[in-house]
């Protein structure tokens, strides 16, 4: 789950960590107060989505009046944020941060990570900030140091090798220990699975600073992290994908017209695979998981069929732990509820396999049921052309 | 012989008497595994399955004397029930559940690390040797004794690959699903070595899929360690970028993890790349002929 700017950075502040002084509006009303609350005569407004990017595609402005920061907040607010990390569509600006003007002699980058080779917390620093760090480990590796922690423990050997590879002072170095421990302190009691500071200034007073605040938290940790979990922002995501969460659907949206209702994540991705090896499109990656009931399976297939795009549904269940029956009374219901007017086809392998066909093969005459799932993907593929 | 389950194993379940574990156990049991008994912390002393429940690890050890377990409990409780079966000196562990916190598995996977405990999951199908015994949820029926051994990090997907080299009547020796999470349990290089070892074993299938960088630490093991053909399948090549595909261990970030570079380097390694899912079992036929 991921978190807004704004909110990461209200955590980095009960972490004792330098965040500038900021404000949230979701209305143009509160911009007056927001500004006068601060203070100063300069502000930074910053449209608040879920992606990167956001500078370079005017979702942040400095500004010299509060009226400057009225019309950012009237240009933004309710409308969508396109950058180079969102797709087409863009993502829904539901607030703005302001916050005082912090004035610059440097950038810098800092991470925490989960590192999946190590097995370990990984710390990535940089004294190259504000850019693309994988171009930076690509371009410039001796500007990068990168450290796997030895569980929560930071030694200070570890400090000392991120504050020489940034070139720190003396007075930076204990700022930057100070950030350091305090960072690996809430990756590891807010279960988060990543932590980036990008950039990580260096103020015109030589002070470090946390200019942007991005979190990222483990979504199997939720049920430990409830503050956390309120922070959630549904209108950051597809409507559909949200909607599906609820039920526990995994679903992601993507461009072309072969609705895909797989069970396993894998195997979904295996199913979007072979439908693009015969020259389809699929319209969306959807695991009914391990143990799918028949009220989760017609939640999967409304879903599916709220897409206008799609003009065929592929469906392909091996069968292990979730009965294939259960799937094709599921199916059914789902038909008779919705009255689906496109063909469907489907594919069931395993656990009850015959029992489901069978099912499906007494009810409507949109289904169509393949023995293989080569036979299964070639009809889905020509019925959407 | 075979990897992971023989003849010998004793298999003890935690979470034994909920739905899940109940449900899997009875299977299990049907197939032939030698399950020994369970544990359900408050239930100790009844009978399920007809088979004796303790509330503890230890006093099944005592009493039963497994020597590996199974594992249903709730996430949050996974990290517990792993370190507790280990602790009783349980030597080969199998989690199920899905949905375990990354950093429980960092916790678990360092004290296991540091010990001659094999771990395999969690979020995984489980392991099966056709014939002999399994622990985990796959459909017994679909497996054929046989000589390929297979490796991959999904559950259904393990199953397709499963009924292809049972199709062609080639059989498997053993199957490990390892699990779709970031910090699995054991990794493709722990099982391609037992594969490599395994005299059952002609050629081994490694299913991977997008996200993290498993499969190219395997093909580099591949090419140093394993003499047996390798035949490997990648899923998610159709994947956006930035989007998690179900498993939390496949996303594609940064341009990393791209099944592009994945199949690449398997190939550089001298492992044949199945052109699509439905080419595993007759890539694998053309091998060992």
């Amino acid at each position: 789950m991921n978190l807004h700017e704004y909110q990461g950075k209200e955590i980095f502040a009960k972490y004792d960590l330098p965040v500038s002084k900021g404000k949230v509006v979701t209305s143009l009303d509160e911009v007056e107060e927001a500004c006068t609350d601060i203070g100063g005569s300069r502000w930074v407004a910053k449209a608040q989505v879920h992606a990167g990017g956001r500078g370079k595609s005017g979702g942040v402005a400095l500004c010299d009046t509060i009226e400057e920061v009225s019309d950012f907040t009237k240009k933004w607010l309710g409308k969508r944020l396109v950058t180079y990390q969102t797709d087409k569509e863009g993502q829904l600006v539901s607030c703005i941060l302001v916050e005082e003007c912090t004035n610059i002699a440097d950038e810098l980058y800092y991470s925490a990570v989960v590192d999946r080779s190590s097995r370990e917390v990984a710390i990535i620093a940089s004294s190259e900030g504000g850019v693309n760090i994988e171009k930076v480990a690509e371009e410039t590796p001796e500007k990068i140091a990168s450290i796997s922690l030895n569980g929560k423990d930071v030694s200070k050997g570890d400090i000392e090798k991120i504050c020489s590879t940034l070139k720190l002072n003396e007075t930076q170095s204990s700022q930057m220990e100070h950030i350091v421990r305090k960072t690996v302190s809430m990756f590891f009691e807010c279960d988060l699975s990543l932590l980036e500071i990008n950039p990580l200034v260096i103020k015109d007073d030589g002070n470090l600073h946390c200019l942007d605040a991005k979190i990222n938290i483990d979504s199997n940790a939720l049920f430990r992290q409830k503050e956390l979990q309120e922070m959630h922002d549904p209108t950051q995501e597809d409507p559909r994908e949200s909607e599906a969460s609820k039920y526990d659907l995994s679903y992601v949206s993507l461009d072309g017209n072969i609705g895909c209702m797989v069970n396993g994540a894998g195997l979904a991705m295996g199913t979007m695979d072979t439908i693009k090896f015969f020259k389809g499109n699929p319209a969306n990656f959807l695991d009914v998981g391990g143990t799918a009931t028949q009220e989760r399976v017609a939640k999967a297939f409304k879903i599916i069929l709220d897409d206008p795009e799609v003009k065929v549904v592929l469906v392909n269940i091996f069968g292990g732990i979730v009965r294939c029956d259960l799937i094709a009374q599921g199916i059914v219901a789902a038909i008779d509820e919705v009255g689906v007017e496109i063909p469907v086809v489907v594919r069931l392998e395993g656990n009850s396999a015959e029992k489901g066909l069978s099912i499906l093969s007494n009810s409507s005459s949109k289904i169509q049921s393949k023995n293989s799932l080569e036979d299964a993907a070639r009809t889905a593929v020509e019925l959407a052309k | 012989m075979s990897i992971l389950i023989d003849k010998d194993t004793r298999v003890l379940v935690q979470g034994f008497t909920g739905s899940q574990g109940t449900l899997h156990s009875s299977q299990s049991i049907e197939y032939g595994t030698n399950v020994v008994g369970g544990v359900t912390p408050g239930k100790g002393g009844t009978v399920h399955l007809d088979l004796p429940v303790f509330n503890s690890v230890n006093e099944a050890v005592e009493q039963v004397q497994p020597n590996a377990s199974l594992i249903f409990v709730p996430a949050p409780f996974c990290k517990v029930a792993i370190l507790e079966a280990a602790e009783a000196g349980i030597k080969f562990i199998v989690c199920i559940t899905e949905g375990v916190p990354t950093l429980d598995m960092l916790e678990v996977k360092k004290i296991v690390d540091g010990s001659d405990i094999t771990l395999i999951g969690p979020n995984c199908p489980g392991v099966i040797t056709p014939g002999v015994g399994k622990m985990g949820i796959m459909p017994g029926e679909i497996h054929l004794p046989g000589r390929v051994g297979i490796i991959s990090r999904s559950g259904t997907l393990t199953y397709e690959a499963v009924k292809q080299t049972t199709d062609l009547g080639l059989g498997q020796s053993s199957c490990v699903g390892i699990g779709g999470d970031p910090i699995p349990g054991s990794s493709f290089i722990d099982i391609l070595e037992l594969f490599e070892a395994d005299d059952q074993t002609d050629a081994i299938v490694m299913v991977g899929e997008i996200g993290g960088s498993a499969e190219e630490e395997a093909a580099e093991f591949i090419s140093q360690n394993v003499t047996k053909p390798v035949v490997s399948y990648i899923a998610g090549q159709t994947a956006p970028p930035g989007k998690r595909m179900g498993h939390a261990g496949a996303i594609i970030s940064g341009g990393k993890g791209t099944a592009e570079d994945k199949i690449k380097k398997l190939n550089e390694s001298g492992v044949v790349v199945a052109k699509n899912l439905l080419e595993i079992g007759s890539t694998i036929k053309s091998l060992m002929s």
